[in-house]
């Protein structure tokens, strides 16, 4: 079944053509790939491409990590074919490039269906991950987050939407802006993840990390790679800060004693606690908790209070 | 699957394999690979069982190997050979 709520901060590109890279998918240690069958294959290859990658997922059913397949637009000859061949070798999901608008997310949700039936798999067994990359695609992204309960995320693709604007893409991204803010928001009201953009230049690591926390302030969750050099710095970026966690700790504290004395609301040392400071720092105990950096145990009736 | 055309598939990349294919009147397989000496009759099995698996019997087949695991090899060999059947 679709799990919504894993964790997807780096989501790895591995070219679906290259026995190399596709064999070091169990060691790298990105929190999900995605076997290419798109970009990074050339037309001439596209049948050698989706053959290498169902006998590599066949070969290696055991996976310590997420594997989506993207599959070519579902406007070109090449992603039935693609379809035909990977859903066999059962990735956990479909990244489906030039998801314009929800009519292409829905015709795939049809097909996964039908493939589901056909190879015995529980109905929902496959997620998909709609790639939002051109002008329509932001436009319409509100209505595309919700066209299907197999998407875990909604993903901004820079490189095809800043070609679609016949505009450059900057280092600094003041460009990306107002799409990023509105695939956010698409993907927050939906309750899902939202998947940024591929930072190109795998040896500007500062450029990396300035772009990343970028839109780690901005409300995404994750983020496409191009190399496996990216992890590292991604991980850290969205890793809560000690200063981070620390502070988390000193409002559930406030809150604690808030709650005793009968009211919502306290000062911390000249700041306001109430209800929405508290939800980000359980937000934050939570993160931290899961990558392992505390134990804590959260109790619902700190974060909101008593009936 | 009748082999009609010649045909190729992989590349000269580390942990991968080339494999060319013609039409030939028996089935001859020829085999270059870095690992030659040790891993040739596991390369020529694998080979062998994608050969049988497509139900082709005449062809001649070389392959250059850099190292290939056994999915890569059945890949190259199952493309190439589609590629030299299709109309």
């Amino acid at each position: 079944m679709v799990t919504r709520q894993r964790l997807r901060r780096t989501l790895l590109y591995v070219p679906g053509n290259m026995p190399g890279m596709l064999q070091n998918i169990p060691v790298f240690n990105a929190d999900g790939v995605m076997i290419d069958l798109e970009d990074a294959v050339p037309l001439s290859e596209k049948d050698a491409a989706r053959t290498l990658a169902r006998n590599f997922l066949v070969a290696f059913p055991d996976r310590s990590k997420e594997i989506f397949v993207r599959i070519n637009g579902l406007d070109t000859k090449y992603a039935l074919d693609d379809l035909r061949q990977v859903l066999p070798g059962r990735p956990d999901g479909i990244r489906l490039p030039k998801a314009d608008d929800p009519e292409v997310v829905e015709r795939l949700d049809t097909l996964l269906t039908e493939y589901e039936e056909r190879l015995g798999l529980e109905i929902g067994h496959f997620s998909i991950l709609p790639s939002i990359e051109s002008a329509v695609g932001v436009l319409n992204c509100v209505k595309t987050a919700q066209a299907s309960r197999r998407i875990v995320a909604l993903a901004f693709g820079a490189e095809d939407y800043t070609a679609s604007l016949e505009i450059q893409r900057t280092r600094s991204g003041e460009e990306l802006l107002g799409a990023r803010m509105q695939i956010v928001w698409a993907a927050k009201a939906a309750g899902l993840q939202a998947i940024d953009s591929v930072f190109a230049d795998a040896n500007d690591t500062d450029g990396l990390r300035a772009d990343t926390e970028l839109v780690k302030r901005l409300g995404f969750t994750g983020k496409s790679l191009v190399n496996p050099r990216q992890i590292e710095v991604v991980h850290d970026v969205f890793r809560p800060k000690q200063e981070e966690i620390d502070h988390a700790l000193e409002v559930m504290e406030a809150i604690k004693k808030a709650r005793e004395m009968g009211t919502g609301v306290i000062s911390l040392r000249g700041k306001m606690v109430d209800a929405p400071v508290v939800k980000r720092a359980a937000r934050t105990i939570r993160t931290a908790v899961a990558f392992g950096l505390i134990d804590y145990e959260l109790s619902n009736e700190v974060i909101y209070g008593q009936e | 699957m009748d082999i009609t055309r010649r045909a190729s598939a992989g590349t000269m990349q580390s942990s991968d394999l080339m494999v060319h294919v013609e039409p030939a009147e028996r089935l001859d397989i020829q085999i270059e690979s870095t690992v030659k000496k040790q891993f040739e009759h596991l390369i020529r099995d694998r080979i062998e069982a994608v050969l049988r698996q497509l139900a082709v019997t005449r062809v001649l087949v070389k392959v250059s190997d850099r190292g290939a695991l056994d999915y890569a090899i059945e890949a190259r060999m199952e493309t190439a050979l589609r590629r030299a059947a299709e109309a």
